[in-house]
């Protein structure tokens, strides 16, 4: 086992320089240590003005995606000893521009999140006197995965798709628009499809599957999008048979 | 592509890196993407094909000859066996991605992706039985 390991970390700091610059610290190798443990060894002992985000560190604030060796990873949950001998990269999420350092802006997705209307829709509410909206736990299942997404980021970074056409809703917003559609209660998905059907949604995916294979909590956006497509599909193939049927 | 703005709006300084030309080569599942859609030229040529075998069958024995004839020039057959390996490639991608698209309950409970997978290549090979049972029947 060796003593240390290099750590080659993107910098950029917009009021020095124009592009991004790498710089490469010598940090302690512990067995029990993640690329986050290695940062905050850095921040604290070699170089304050390191900048990144981070959190919870146990994988439930989506907060310290970045990319490790090229590939999108929650930092809190990427051991340094799966990089040996390193050095060992450490980079922005692609796709979304740097503010500084490690940091991203996620304003874009927020934006689209919202655009999904990720939240039970009914038509009519009906009063709480009347008691709770009830569910099976099969019924649970058929969503439950999807629920799961911590927007970490780590899918969008993954989707050439959005590098290409940063319009596009991408990964996560579509399978957590999925996930209220498929919940029991929600009676939105006419709403949702009507916005996920425009040239920015769902058709925009050439299903890649890269966004699936780096989610962390196995969501698996890619299949929600296939899914959704399959059921966007016959809506049409519906309306096109049945046009009175589908208003 | 779209002609976004290399900044944001009140933030120039945010840097937003390009995607390079060379993105499909970083790693081998977008390589593996990329071949699929650029060969799935070579799956319209199967179907190309097909539909003019069956253009030349219309037009009677002659013709047919001379559609065979022609299948038969080393450079078809180059090109043919070029096609039908990615015409494999894809059928076989194809396969292992149904799982994700169709989720199929049976009592509540999700049928497992191998199971879809499978029934995909059982279908395929009792198909391609029958075809050459009809084929080599009169032989």
């Amino acid at each position: 086992m060796p003593s240390t390991v290099a750590l080659t970390v993107a910098r950029y700091r917009p009021e020095q320089e124009s592009e991004p610059t790498v710089q490469t610290y010598e940090v302690p190798f512990r067995k029990d240590w993640v690329v986050l443990d290695a940062l905050n060894h850095v921040k604290d002992n070699l170089d304050g003005s390191l900048a990144f985000r981070w959190s919870c560190r146990m994988g439930v604030c989506g907060s310290c995606g970045m990319k490790v060796n090229g590939t999108p990873k929650l930092t809190c949950a990427t051991f340094l000893s799966d990089y040996l001998p390193g050095p060992i990269r450490v980079e922005p999420l692609d796709y979304f521009p740097v503010i500084r350092d490690l940091v991203v802006d996620l304003t874009d997705f927020v934006r689209k999140l919202k655009q999904v209307r990720p939240w039970i829709i009914r038509k009519e509410e009906k009063p709480p006197a009347e008691g709770e909206y009830l569910q099976t736990p099969d019924q649970l299942d058929t969503y439950k995965q999807f629920s799961m997404c911590i927007n970490c980021m780590l899918c969008y970074s993954a989707c050439p798709i959005y590098g290409l056409e940063p319009g596009f809703i991408g990964p996560a917003a579509i399978a957590l628009a999925q996930r209220y559609n498929m919940d029991s209660r929600d009676q939105g998905a006419a709403e949702r499809l009507k916005i996920l059907s425009e040239h920015d949604g769902l058709w925009q995916c050439t299903f890649v599957g890269e966004c699936t294979k780096v989610c962390p909590k196995h969501v698996d956006p890619a299949g929600a999008i296939q899914q959704y497509k399959l059921t966007a599909a016959t809506h049409w193939v519906k309306s096109l048979l049945l046009p009175w049927g589908t208003r | 592509m779209s002609t976004e703005p290399h900044y944001t709006l009140y933030h120039p300084r945010w840097y937003r890196r390009r995607v390079s030309v060379w993105w499909w080569l970083q790693n081998r599942s977008y390589t593996g993407f990329v071949l699929r859609e650029l060969t799935s030229v070579f799956v319209a040529f199967f179907a190309v094909i097909s539909l003019w075998q069956l253009r030349a069958l219309a037009q009677g024995p002659e013709a047919y000859a001379q559609f065979l004839a022609r299948l038969r020039t080393p450079r078809f057959l180059a090109l043919d066996t070029v096609a039908f390996l990615f015409v494999l490639f894809h059928a076989v991608t194809w396969f292992n991605l149904t799982p994700k698209a169709m989720v199929v309950r049976l009592r509540g409970k999700r049928v497992p992706d191998w199971v879809i997978v499978a029934q995909n290549y059982a279908a395929w090979l009792v198909l391609s039985g029958v075809v050459a049972f009809v084929l080599l029947r009169g032989r």
